[in-house]
């Protein structure tokens, strides 16, 4: 079964824990090393990395109208900076896939099994 | 003419052998059936429709020579059928196929002792599991393990029956749609995961004891299924000093229950408790359970507090306490769990072996380091060294606090009267 494992931190507080240049690639060299773990294992799915909130746009469309605002959908204390999905045989493996995160040990991991349908007319 | 209609007293008979099967061996069957499909509402369904069918043929065919057997085929068969009819037929195939496996491979008689035993420690581990919320972790055991009704246990701990019955169907979804596994952890999760099925023990026994009054009949019993329960860990996981730990823990207190109360009702403190109306056997039992976990050079938490009430209930007067000891044993503790209650007990135990003015000592470093201003039994146990060092003024000053602070009435009362005799001798 899939599980999308959604990092959140704050992005405010990464700022100050990690200022300069060579922490911040210390973090990346972390996942890295934890992305090429999770691809050798095979339970790789996906994953990738987000730009800032900063830098997003939020979409609606109401009355058949298309409104487009600056900014993230709702302001939270910690915002999605990236995903993992695994493929994983049951919660257990997959909570133990999300502890190894680097973005664990200062932000939360959320673990959200994929909801597994079938097309209509498959 | 042929009466084929069932006689009264036989189907009394066949309700009984019902129920007495149902209640020995009813977990087992259940958790049988749960490591086949995988699917915990499934198989309750199942099981229920078993017993059901029995108390309907039984009468007439007789009761079989074994109900267990009987049953657990039933229920299979049971389960089988509700998978072929459910629309979802393609995804339950892999549970079919494990049920049909079952059915073809298995006499029809309990599996052995040993593999229905790790059913149930498998299905312990799955009702603890701890991305399941903690009151629904409860539920899920008493429904499951104990076979107590979802009304039974909404009784116990003052739920609707409705908010009950919807915790656990949203925990039983949970399980099965994020895949929550039906295994017992591996050795190196064992520990943290083990925590989580003792604390849902524990839970359960101590909400027997609890002050808020539920349905009272139904609580006492929970303390008997969290001590049988408690028992089964033991039985189950004998390398885990922590469930000998817990098991005596619960027995040492539960032998207690009789001299707990007075005739009106209130609670007698343990040094007012008449000690022949405890359960030799069962503070025996404790102790003894105890003593072996210790053995394993692995202590925990559980076995130590066993250990305390163990020194407590090996003196045969209050005055025979090896105080000593328990100070000793509470510096563990509070070492293992640095809580408010475990260092305000330690300090008590150090003032009565080594003397008040040691335990003040302790008070005023736990007060120093702040977040216990509000702590009625800080300002208290202060209060009580102080008047013994003969410090009335101070005394006075502390018992006035803890009176403000403290919220049950016979508690302020007990307090008030000591305040009065520090200040008669004041000056």
């Amino acid at each position: 079964m899939k599980y999308l494992l959604l990092i959140y931190t704050s992005e405010t507080d990464e700022v100050k824990r990690f200022p300069s240049p060579a922490d911040g690639e210390a973090v990346m060299a972390e996942y890295f090393a934890y992305t090429q773990a999770i691809q050798k294992s095979g339970k790789f799915a996906g994953g990738e990395a987000l730009q800032p909130t900063a830098i997003a746009t939020t979409v609606r469309v109401r009355d058949g109208k298309t409104q487009t605002t600056d900014g993230p959908f709702a302001e939270t204390k910690e915002q999605l900076g990236g995903y993992y999905m695994v493929d994983a045989k049951d919660l257990d493996e997959a909570i133990a896939w999300a502890a190894r995160i680097p973005g664990a040990r200062w932000g939360s991991v959320e673990v959200r099994p994929i909801m597994e349908m079938t097309m209509p007319g498959q | 003419m042929l009466d084929v209609s069932p006689q009264p007293d036989a189907a009394a008979r066949a309700r009984e052998a019902a129920a007495v099967a149902f209640s020995s061996e009813g977990g087992r069957i259940l958790a049988g059936l749960v490591r086949a499909c995988g699917d915990l509402d499934l198989a309750q369904d199942a099981l229920q429709e078993s017993l059901a069918v029995a108390i309907e043929h039984w009468p007439l065919d007789g009761v079989p020579v074994n109900p267990a057997a009987w049953l657990t085929t039933a229920a299979r068969r049971r389960a089988i059928d509700r998978i072929r009819r459910d629309q979802r037929f393609a995804a339950k195939l892999a549970a079919l196929g494990a049920l049909l496996e079952q059915e073809e491979g298995l006499p029809d008689r309990p599996a052995e002792d040993g593999a229905v035993a790790d059913d149930r420690l498998r299905l312990i581990f799955t009702c603890c599991h701890p991305a399941l919320a903690p009151e629904a972790r409860v539920a899920l055991t008493l429904r499951a393990l104990c076979g107590l009704t979802t009304a039974e246990v909404a009784r116990a701990f003052l739920v609707e029956e409705t908010t009950m019955a919807q915790r656990i169907v949203r925990a039983k979804r949970k399980i099965r749609d994020a895949r929550i596994p039906y295994r017992v952890p591996a050795h190196e999760d064992l520990a943290d995961r083990l925590d989580s099925v003792l604390t849902v023990v524990y839970l359960i026994f101590n909400a027997c004891y609890s002050a808020a009054s539920g349905d009272q009949l139904v609580r006492r019993d929970l303390a008997s299924e969290a001590i049988r329960l408690g028992r089964l860990l033991v039985e189950l996981l004998p390398g885990e000093p922590e469930a000998g730990g817990l098991l005596a823990l619960m027995l040492l207190h539960h032998a207690r229950r009789d001299a707990r109360a007075d005739d009106a009702g209130d609670l007698v403190l343990l040094d007012d408790q008449d000690r022949s109306r405890w359960h030799a056997d069962e503070v025996a039992e404790g102790i003894a359970l105890v003593d072996a976990a210790l053995r394993r050079g692995r202590a925990g938490p559980y076995q130590v507090q066993a250990a305390i009430a163990a020194v407590h209930m090996e003196a045969r007067t209050p005055a025979a306490t090896d105080w000593a000891q328990i100070a000793a044993l509470y510096g563990i503790l509070e070492r293992m769990q640095p809580v408010p209650t475990v260092r305000l007990n330690h300090a008590v135990a150090v003032a009565i072996s080594e003397g008040p003015l040691a335990g003040l000592e302790l008070i005023d470093a736990i007060d120093a380091e702040g977040g216990l201003e509000r702590y009625h039994l800080l300002s208290a146990a202060r209060a009580d060294l102080l008047r013994r060092l003969g410090r009335n003024v101070s005394a006075a000053d502390a018992y006035r606090r803890a009176i403000s602070l403290c919220e049950n009435e016979t508690e302020r009362r007990y307090l008030a009267r000591r305040l009065r005799e520090v200040e008669a001798g004041e000056g």
